[in-house]
């Protein structure tokens, strides 16, 4: 990662030491949680973690795990433990590697720690409830659903309603597991800290905007861990304060991520883990920078819905009509929007092979980029986790003959 | 020609019987994917209800430019019939809400086919609840709504009763032709049974309805005679089927395919629709109780279970799990329920296909070697 280079580096930023404490205090109180009586909860990334949170439970990320998985080069090996289970390869690589992991044992921190239930939201993706079925048959734990109606033209009344009375149904489920009662004051602080974080989180993103960026996607990988595992906590507020502020003052010092940015680019779809450093060089050496993606602020891009006076009902609503839960066309007027933000001069799409949700469609977005936009865009056929779907060869001449375009 | 050869010619020609709809009639013609398609609806606003073959040409070449390689033929076979204009006779297709891949070509679909019409069905994906129910319900009326502004109809719960009526009669000959041939396989071919399905799912449904009523009438006043002795009864699960081969290579092999839980077969038929309910309520009711597809969901033991139920009732010595390649729902319950057949000691054997069959020497083989094992 571009954070990783060299140490004297002023370009290196120094909020990544306190992260990398952060998730190790994070991942050692939630392997720990047997011992303490805390409950655990495994939650999808795009799930409503707010009201664990003020439940008091820890929130356990299987895609977070999967992330790392893939940033550790055990993808590939913990995919084909799962695929020698019967699941097929074409399946998420985040569900093979955690399947993997699950059944093994193995994988970068030992596997994680096991779920006394389940929270699943489909607003990513129908495989997470696919994936979850199987942990919950796995671990023999409740597995609750939350559905949030896919939005293709409009997000209706009915839709709505479906989806605040399944917060409520969502809470009921947390009082019966923890055996007592949501205290809605908590909630209602817990709501206020989570929109805090998201606020902080558009902010430190919006960093990227300035030329040059302070700050990559490559970056923004890294550090979105907090926005997605510990939405709602002080911590994460804090954090994202210091962040923002470093950011401003790098801004002010005219440090830039990329030394001669000359070309801005913007990433979409997850990034490819095991690969995260090697791409950031590739585009820096043609003094090119990726400014901003569509994933990451994914997470922020719920803050306008968002509303700390009346936090459940329009949490429900945010959580609905996050990036991917939306239809192609409504999709391209969130990258139009980012496009001008971040004032780009090309679209980097990866193509990935384990998210059908978030890549079908990408080709009529590429055609969007051309025809409205007047930008070209670059797709890289891969895979987030299992590096076996990596051509290294193949995407490397893809990036020149696209930087050449670019240059030309 | 008699009933039977009737429907098997509009299974092996839909888009040609999508013609003559076209061709015979004002009917409005709507396509559609899967099984989570209130069919009732659309019969009640006079239109026809028309199942996409989902890849009735050769090879994917226009649909490339919309849709990667790693999702399903059915999905990008189908995005290519409707660019290569083999769907003329469509006046617009209706997009339950099932998988990522159908929601994604939805909008692909939208944005590229140029058709008349385009309804997006967003069902709910769990089917326990009562507030999953409630939304069902509001989605189905949301539906008539539309439909009704679309054509320029009106669909009257008298409508809907007649239309669920019809459905239901349908359902209910379908259900007796398939326990016929579960009881004597030797009176009525694998690849039949199926051409009977897949053509109902495109006819107009009074139609389909009248062939039924004459195919039933002859098959229950046959003399049946007792089953040879020496077949092994096998159980189809999975999504669709296009491929009608696939029963006469079983057979061939020694297997009679006598029961299934595909889309294509019975989650088609499965269930009725209750006569005396309010109507959109009672075609709710259905969903909720029939059997799922894997993308929905109704507890995570609901398949397994259920498979286990029909290989029991139905006596089956093997299960084939024939799926399409890329299809993540089917994928992800695949090793469970292979370990629920493991469990009652019942063999089963993976067939995962793409637009084409594998070379037909090597699937000889492998039913073959399957067949022989139980």
């Amino acid at each position: 990662m571009a954070e990783a280079s060299g140490q004297a580096d002023p370009r290196k930023i120094r909020s990544v030491q306190r992260m990398k404490e952060i998730m190790t205090d994070y991942y050692m109180e939630a392997k720990a949680a047997a011992g303490t009586g805390k409950k655990v909860a495994w939650i999808t990334s795009g799930g409503p973690v707010e009201p664990l949170i003020a439940m008091d439970v820890i929130p356990v990320y299987p895609e977070n795990h999967g992330a790392m998985i893939g940033a550790s080069k055990m993808g590939a090996q913990l995919c084909e433990k799962a695929e020698e289970l019967g699941y097929p390869r074409e399946l998420c690589s985040y569900a093979r590697s955690d399947i993997g992991c699950s059944e093994t044992g193995g994988g970068p921190i030992g596997g994680l720690p096991p779920p006394d239930f389940l929270v699943c939201c489909n607003n990513i993706c129908g495989t997470v409830m696919k994936w979850y079925e199987t942990a919950s048959r796995h671990y023999g734990v409740p597995l609750f659903i939350l559905d949030t109606p896919f939005i293709h033209r409009e997000f209706t009344e009915a839709a709505r309603r479906y989806v605040t009375t399944q917060i409520y149904e969502y809470i009921a489920f947390l009082e019966d597991q923890c055996g007592r009662k949501m205290d809605f004051d908590r909630m209602q602080e817990v709501g206020r800290l989570s929109v805090e974080g998201i606020r902080l989180w558009q902010e430190v993103l919006d960093a990227g905007a300035h030329k040059p960026a302070p700050i990559t996607a490559f970056d923004a990988f890294f550090h979105m861990a907090l926005i997605v595992t510990l939405r709602g906590k002080q911590v994460t507020v804090d954090y994202y304060r210091e962040l923002r502020d470093e950011m401003q003052e790098r801004i002010e010092q005219g440090i830039a991520m990329v030394p001669d940015e000359k070309y801005r680019l913007l990433w979409d779809n997850l990034p490819i883990w095991y690969r995260t450093k090697w791409l950031s060089e590739k585009f820096a050496a043609h003094d090119a920078c990726l400014v901003g993606d569509t994933y990451t602020s994914a997470w922020s891009g719920m803050a306008p819905y968002m509303d700390e006076r009346n936090f459940l009902d329009s949490m429900s609503w945010a959580y609905n009509q996050v990036y991917i839960n939306v239809s192609v066309d409504l999709m391209f007027d969130t990258m139009r929007r980012l496009v001008r933000k971040y004032d780009v001069d090309g679209v980097v799409m990866h193509s990935n092979r384990s998210c059908k949700p978030y890549s079908l469609g990408q080709y009529d977005m590429q055609k969007m980029v051309a025809g409205e936009l007047g930008l070209p865009t670059l797709i890289l056929e891969a895979d987030m986790v299992d590096e076996r779907s990596f051509s290294e060869s193949q995407i490397e001449t893809r990036i020149e003959a696209f930087m050449e375009t670019l240059e030309s | 020609m008699d009933a039977l050869e009737q429907l098997r010619a509009v299974s092996m020609d839909p888009c040609g019987y999508g013609q003559y709809l076209r061709s015979s009639g004002e009917r409005p013609v709507l396509g559609c994917f899967c099984t989570y398609m209130p069919e009732e609806i659309i019969v009640a606003a006079g239109a026809v209800p028309f199942r996409i073959p989902g890849s009735s040409g050769d090879g994917i070449v226009l649909a490339d430019a919309h849709l990667q390689s790693y999702c399903c033929s059915l999905v990008r076979g189908s995005l290519e019939d409707a660019l290569a204009g083999r769907l003329p006779f469509l006046d617009g297709a209706v997009f339950p809400h099932t998988c990522d891949s159908i929601q994604r070509l939805s909008d692909i679909w939208r944005l590229n086919a140029g058709m008349k019409t385009h309804f997006d069905v967003v069902l709910p994906v769990k089917l326990t609840t009562d507030s999953a129910r409630t939304y069902l319900i509001a989605v189905l009326e949301q539906f008539r709504r539309e439909l009704a502004d679309a054509f320029g109809v009106t669909i009257s719960d008298e409508n809907l009763h007649g239309a669920i009526r019809t459905c239901n009669r349908i359902r209910e000959l379908l259900e007796n032709i398939y326990r016929f041939r579960s009881r004597y396989p030797h009176q009525l071919a694998g690849a039949d049974i199926y051409h009977v399905v897949r053509a109902v799912m495109v006819m107009e449904r009074s139609e389909a309805l009248g062939l039924l009523e004459s195919l039933w009438e002859e098959l229950s006043g046959r003399p049946s005679g007792e089953p040879p002795k020496d077949r092994r009864r096998i159980l189809l699960t999975g999504g669709i089927c296009s491929h009608p081969d696939i029963y006469h290579l079983i057979e061939d092999a020694g297997g009679d395919v006598v029961w299934d839980d595909m889309c294509t077969g019975t989650r088609y038929f499965q269930g009725l629709v209750d006569e005396a309910g309010r109507p959109l309520e009672a075609i709710a009711d259905r969903y909720l109780a029939r059997m799922v597809c894997p993308a929905k969901h109704t507890g995570t033991a609901a398949r397994g279970t259920r498979l286990v139920r029909l290989v029991q009732e139905n006596q089956i010595e093997g299960v084939i799990f024939l799926f399409l390649k890329f299809c993540d729902p089917h994928g992800f319950d695949y090793p469970y329920l292979q370990s629920c057949m493991d469990e009652i000691g019942v063999a089963s054997l993976l067939l995962e296909v793409e637009e084409q069959l594998p070379v037909e020497g090597q699937l000889r083989t492998r039913f073959e070697t399957f067949v022989d094992m139980l």
